[in-house]
């Protein structure tokens, strides 16, 4: 049968977002990123997906770990945000939507085998990124995630820098998203950043051939 | 690269680390962490040099157990003088890694260790080679190993230039070194590097409160 190893092995294989994902707060807004392979095993089943999902107008969510339990608990907090930001009678907090998800990545932590990156902005405190690795919260200028960011931490400790623009903030996520994706094999395919302030969403898709490129490539 | 011990796999004492060795305008530099420990938990030695020479201008670093890392090198060592006595000429560096990469495939099943190969010789100039955990030998001009170099397969890939000055050759590594202990449990304590060029050999050890500093510390 399809599930119990005597077929191809990509139909008994879990599907995870072995992936790159990174957030970076700015004077005014986020700037998030992601890579786009989703595998099962050794098989990319989907090289086109778009982890950076929205959990309010101007609150996404950047997915990895186990595709299933990401996009479940993306769509459940969609929800409760939905229902707050009514109850409420404004837009919610980016803080708000990082403790939904950190809630449920707290109560179920044994079962559940994702890691959501929250990163948006509000009236309040303007653009913030949370990390919620494990069910624990905690606020961050930048967060990265996933398997392809162990080959990064030392290139963003490195080039982080306080106060960066938006353009720079840009910039060092489709590097840092580029670099990853070429030493990660879990980690590939196209870029897809999101940019976030106060007056607009900006979804961008940055192809292949048009990443950045380094010394031995 | 080889594989990285970061689940205390090898048996006893290891050298859970971070190494690497890059080519520069007229010379290498090699270098490594200096902490030795046991499963992670107990740091056995926060001070043990990793960079050890095998003839006057070839130096290589280890990463795995260190009990078979001393013992490779220490065959090396011998095998070496003895053929450098035979040609009555230096050897190349492409011998002392071809020797260590002998000693690692012949070995395979019982050896737990991965080497790096730097120096300088008459026919090549500076040269570096890695010995991968298998017995591949490979060269490169710029190469990291150990549990730390995950770390910093981004940083590397991002900054290292061909034909850099010594200055920003060893700028470049000490700040690999740095990012890879700044992140690594088990690579810490000083920073030995060591730059080899036609006119010699020279040591350089950066304690680790001169370590450079990054955004976060």
């Amino acid at each position: 049968s399809m599930l119990d190893g005597t077929g191809p092995e990509w139909l008994s294989e879990e599907v995870k977002t072995g992936t790159t994902i990174i957030a970076i707060e700015y004077n005014g807004g986020v700037v998030l990123g992601s890579d786009s392979r989703v595998s099962a095993g050794a098989s990319v089943v989907n090289r086109v997906m778009n982890k950076l999902s929205p959990l309010h107008d101007k609150i996404y969510c950047a997915l990895s770990g186990s595709a299933a339990d990401a996009q479940t608990i993306a769509e459940m907090v969609n929800y409760q945000l939905d229902v707050h930001s009514m109850e409420i009678g404004e837009d919610p907090q980016v803080r708000s939507a990082a403790t939904l998800v950190k809630n449920i990545s707290y109560k179920y932590k044994e079962e559940l085998s994702a890691h959501l990156i929250v990163a948006g902005w509000d009236r309040r405190d303007g653009g913030q990124v949370f990390a919620t690795l494990k069910g624990l919260i905690t606020r961050q200028p930048f967060a990265v995630g996933g398997s392809g960011s162990s080959y990064v931490y030392g290139f963003v400790d490195a080039e982080y820098r306080r106060g960066m623009n938006k353009e720079d903030c840009q910039q060092f996520v489709v590097n840092t998203l580029s670099l990853a994706m070429s030493r990660d094999g879990s980690s590939g395919g196209v870029a897809y950043i999101v940019t976030i302030d106060e007056h607009s969403t900006e979804e961008k898709v940055i192809l292949g051939n048009d990443l950045p490129t380094f010394f031995d490539q | 690269m080889e594989k990285h011990y970061t689940g205390s796999q090898v048996k006893g004492v290891s050298t859970g680390t971070t190494i690497l060795a890059a080519v520069f305008d007229g010379g290498v530099v090699i270098g490594s962490d200096s902490r030795a420990s046991i499963g992670g938990e107990y740091v056995s030695s926060k001070t043990i040099n990793k960079v050890i020479q095998v003839h006057d201008q070839i130096f290589c670093c280890m990463a795995g157990s260190l009990a078979d890392a001393q013992a490779v090198t220490k065959a090396a060592k011998f095998h070496l003088s003895f053929h450098s006595i035979q040609m009555e000429t230096p050897p190349l560096v492409i011998s002392a890694a071809s020797v260590l990469k002998d000693l690692c495939y012949k070995n395979k099943d019982e050896l737990q260790a991965g080497f790096i190969t730097a120096g300088w010789d008459r026919k090549k100039g500076p040269q570096v080679y890695v010995v991968a955990l298998g017995g591949m030998l490979v060269s490169q001009p710029v190469t990291i190993g150990g549990s730390g170099s995950t770390y910093i397969y981004g940083y590397v890939d991002a900054k290292y230039k061909p034909n850099m000055s010594r200055e920003e050759c060893l700028q470049f590594a000490t700040n690999a070194l740095a990012l890879a202990m700044g992140r690594d449990n088990v690579s810490g304590g000083i920073a030995h590097l060591v730059v080899i060029t036609e006119k010699g050999v020279e040591h350089v050890v950066v304690p680790g409160d001169k370590l450079p500093k990054f955004h976060d510390e």
